[in-house]
């Protein structure tokens, strides 16, 4: 791309420059995947190998060769589309037929380690170590424990899944019998400590069978014993005190240890299949399914309201205002995109705010007493309202573009014909320019109809009743999929993938309604 | 002369040879309607500009005008003392610079192929590419989130709670504008590049010097456009970005202004200003564009 200087005379070879770019994001290619790929396979990490091998190998074939020239061209593209667009899609469905979530993440050993683990309790002369906590990303976990014994002064290192083994020396640094710095790991301060106590106290490394150590207070563990022992032979678990046992038995639709009565005796369980469990609860449960009902109806309320609204007023705004007797009507078409050019989380936060039953600017304003974000009919009336404050504006320019492609003659027409002036806006406008509009109004439907924003940053799907956290009164469907995915109480990513599977098919079917609206069909031939 | 009394001499003028009445019947009312609507349009805009002058700057005490004037808010916004706030501003603006960028450069290269090449399975791509765009990333973000989670065991760099661990994420969307663009590649006539290629171009050089530069309005366009749907990503940022020197703007503000909703409201405002302005201004410059663009099947995002 340098060689501006010649006309390339008949010649399609390719530039020298050209060449070495190409020869140097080939080599840049094969050395990742070199170093990549034994990489992944360490971790086990299959689905990350299997991107990483088709990646290269794609790129090798399209970019080698002068043929597959449109493969050149969409590749870069459709690499991004497919990694982090199709794959999740697929992954999700996947999901939605497993019990994945809190509690059942990891494999069965791994729950069975979890459970023992936390049963440790102390004995008296057992060995006592000074702790420091560290992490390999965020605060939240997962820990690393140091460990320096404290009678002998030897260190440690383990995890929940690594059990505890001697730490190499130059990989730690021990100043006072605490270790200071690990290579690799960030160490949490003592106050961090603290923060997290909960999640650090869940943590038990494994020594041996019977033996674990666990945290004691923010600067100290100590080594116990399990009470809890897994027989693997029986493949049951037993309370060494009392002699009860517990065996892996269903409930609630999945497997896990249960008492003598059948009851759910731990709170940890694996990641299994559980065919369609998930959607049965959905659409047989009735507490659930009238949760999900009630998501969907107001989904419905709000996406077509909102384009209702919208629309409305976009449209008698731009009748309004499309008279060039009008002056100024320049500056008004330029004040009223202001709320489109806000970006929108700006915008729903300042609108937040409003709202305050005291303070709020719209109860100050119109000296009403409304209590909008607590009652769950107002607060739809709020989002709506914010709503539409947002998107008139788009409607407002889109149907001013409308009515200034309609021909002046049709009015004309229709005067000549002895209709009024409201009966020509009615009766003859309108209808032309929704033809125009009309896959607008389809597509601002089905982007609503997904509006996370809209709901989570004005009233976070508040109010909620008492005792019900997986739906408030404004939660749409896509707002309490990741309520229940990330929610208070509890993450249950299967149960939140079916949910999200739903949305999928229903926006399919929007997509549907939509192509035969649009000329996007046309267009492509 | 204070004492003297002036009396109404002239009438007023008569507004374009129309009575006053039928003045308004026509087009005064129009102005009133205008009028409302920007009233209706500006009064978020007005209070958070006064909310962020207002020394005092809780919810209780600001008004739309504000009684008292002072930048007390902007200075304790940067002085950091409630969140990192340039540090955000950077973030976002690395974000949304290197997901639009990429976004309209991966976009306008497809829309390349798909407008002047012609392969099989072009129109099944094509209709493919819609229906997918249709599906928000959002709802499979249980999925994403463990992929990511995996990846960043081998690449820490691209992990959980990373910045490039979310730019990747959201250049899931790289090809969001293939339509648009594609739409616009249509109107250049195809004798433009038959007449490069048989002076010998190669399909890239027809590319990169005869097609682009022309379609430079178009690209502005989609680059803002993008630009602002990714600022403005509130769900995927707040799973993946925990630690305050990470977040982005819409984390952040969300998170300081839920955190203390009273008291944060002056600083909060401020925050909002500084983000509003640079896309506002923009907007300004490409508003004939923008007109355009949104008719031809745009949603802001």
């Amino acid at each position: 791309m340098t060689d501006t200087s010649a006309p390339a005379h008949r010649q399609r070879t390719t530039s020298t420059t050209a060449l070495v770019v190409k020869i140097l994001f080939l080599g840049s290619v094969a050395a990742a995947a070199v170093w990549l790929i034994p990489l992944l396979i360490g971790l086990k990490a299959w689905l990350w190998l299997t991107f990483t091998v088709l990646t290269v190998a794609a790129i090798f074939a399209l970019y080698t060769t002068k043929r597959f020239i449109p493969g050149k061209y969409i590749f870069p593209g459709t690499f991004f589309l497919v990694v982090f667009l199709i794959t999740p899609i697929i992954l999700t469905v996947g999901y939605s037929f497993t019990n994945y979530g809190d509690g059942s993440r990891g494999t069965k050993q791994e729950a069975i380690n979890s459970i023992t683990g936390n049963s440790v309790q102390q004995v008296d002369g057992a060995s006592r170590y000074t702790l420091t906590v560290g992490t390999k990303g965020a605060v939240e976990g997962p820990y690393t424990f140091f460990l320096v014994d404290q009678s002998t002064g030897e260190a440690f290192t383990g995890s929940a899944e690594q059990p505890l083994e001697p730490v190499e020396e130059d990989a730690v640094s021990i100043s006072s019998g605490r270790v200071t710095e690990a290579d690799g790991f960030t160490l949490l301060k003592p106050r961090e400590v603290n923060d997290h106590f909960r999640e650090i106290s869940d943590v038990a490394v494994t020594v041996d069978d019977t033996t674990a150590v666990r945290i004691l207070d923010a600067g100290t563990a100590f080594q116990g014993t399990k009470v809890l022992q897994y027989d693997e032979a029986k493949d049951q678990i037993v309370n060494t005190a009392t002699g009860e046992v517990f065996t892996v038995g269903e409930v609630g639709g999945e497997q896990a240890f249960v008492d003598a009565d059948g009851k759910r005796a731990f709170s940890q369980s694996w990641l299994q299949g559980v065919g369609f469990d998930n959607y049965s609860r959905l659409f047989t449960n009735g507490s659930v399914g009238a949760q999900f009902l009630k998501a969907f109806a107001w989904t419905l309320v709000f996406a077509a309201g909102s384009v209702i609204t919208t629309f409305a007023l976009g449209l008698a705004l731009a009748l309004a205002l499309n008279d060039e007797r009008i002056r100024g009507r320049r500056l008004y078409r330029s004040f009223l995109l202001l709320p489109y050019a806000v970006p929108a989380f700006i915008a729903l936060l300042i609108w937040s705010n409003f709202y305050n039953q005291d303070y709020g600017l719209i109860n100050q304003l119109t000296g009403l007493h409304i209590n909008w974000l607590g009652d769950p009919t107002w607060a739809k009336v709020a989002i709506l309202l914010t709503n539409l404050w947002m998107g008139f504006p788009y409607m407002f320019i889109v149907c001013t573009g409308a009515l200034q492609s309609i021909p002046s003659d049709v009015k004309e027409a229709a005067r000549i014909d002895g209709a009024s002036s409201l009966q020509t806006t009615v009766k003859v406008i309108t209808p032309l320019l929704l033809v125009s509009i009309a896959p607008l109004l389809v597509a601002s439907f089905a982007f609503n109809f997904n509006n996370f924003n809209a709901i989570e940053l004005l009233t976070g799907g508040g109010p909620f009743p008492d005792n019900e956290f997986t739906r408030g009164g404004t939660d749409i469907l896509i707002s309490m999929v990741y309520r229940i995915a990330f929610g208070g109480s509890g993450a249950d990513f299967g149960f939140a993938s079916a949910v999200s599977v739903v949305l999928f098919a229903i926006t399919g079917l929007l997509a549907a309604f939509q192509f035969r609206f649009t000329k996007f069909l046309e267009d492509v031939n | 002369m204070s004492t003297s009394i002036t009396t109404p001499t002239d009438d007023p003028a008569p507004r374009n040879r129309m009575s006053a009445g039928r003045w308004f019947r026509e087009v005064g009312w129009r102005h009133l309607v205008g009028i409302a609507a920007l009233v209706f349009a500006a009064i978020p805009i007005l209070y958070v500009i006064s909310a962020s002058l207002n020394p005092l700057g809780t919810v209780s005490s600001t008004n739309l005008i504000p009684r008292a004037f002072s930048l007390d808010h902007f200075r304790e916004l940067l002085s950091g003392s409630r969140g990192p706030f340039l540090r955000w501003y950077l973030n976002t603006a690395i974000v949304c610079g290197v997901v639009a960028l990429t976004q309209v450069s991966l976009s306008v290269l497809a829309s390349y192929a798909f407008s002047r090449l012609r392969f099989a399975g072009r129109r099944g791509g094509m209709l493919a590419l819609l229906l997918i765009m249709m599906f928000p990333a959002i709802l499979s973000m249980i999925a994403i989130y463990t992929m990511i989670s995996d990846l960043g065991e081998a690449i820490p760099f691209l992990g959980l709670d990373s910045l490039p661990g979310y730019i990747v994420v959201l250049l899931g969307g790289s090809l969001g504008q293939v339509w648009l663009i594609k739409g616009f590649f249509d109107t250049i006539p195809r004798e433009l590049d038959e007449a490069a290629i048989i002076d010998g171009a190669t399909h890239w050089q027809t590319f990169t010097r005869i097609l682009l530069p022309t379609l430079t309005p178009i690209l502005a366009t989609t680059f803002l456009l993008s630009l602002v749907g990714v600022m403005s990503d509130f769900l995927l940022g707040s799973i993946f970005l925990t630690s305050d020197e990470n977040k982005t703007l819409a984390v952040g503000l969300y998170g300081m202004l839920a955190g203390d909703r009273s008291n944060n409201l002056g600083v909060f405002a401020a925050g909002a200003v500084l983000t509003m302005i640079p896309v506002i201004v923009l907007y300004q410059f490409l508003q004939k564009y923008i007109v355009g663009g949104s008719t031809s099947g745009a949603v802001k995002g």
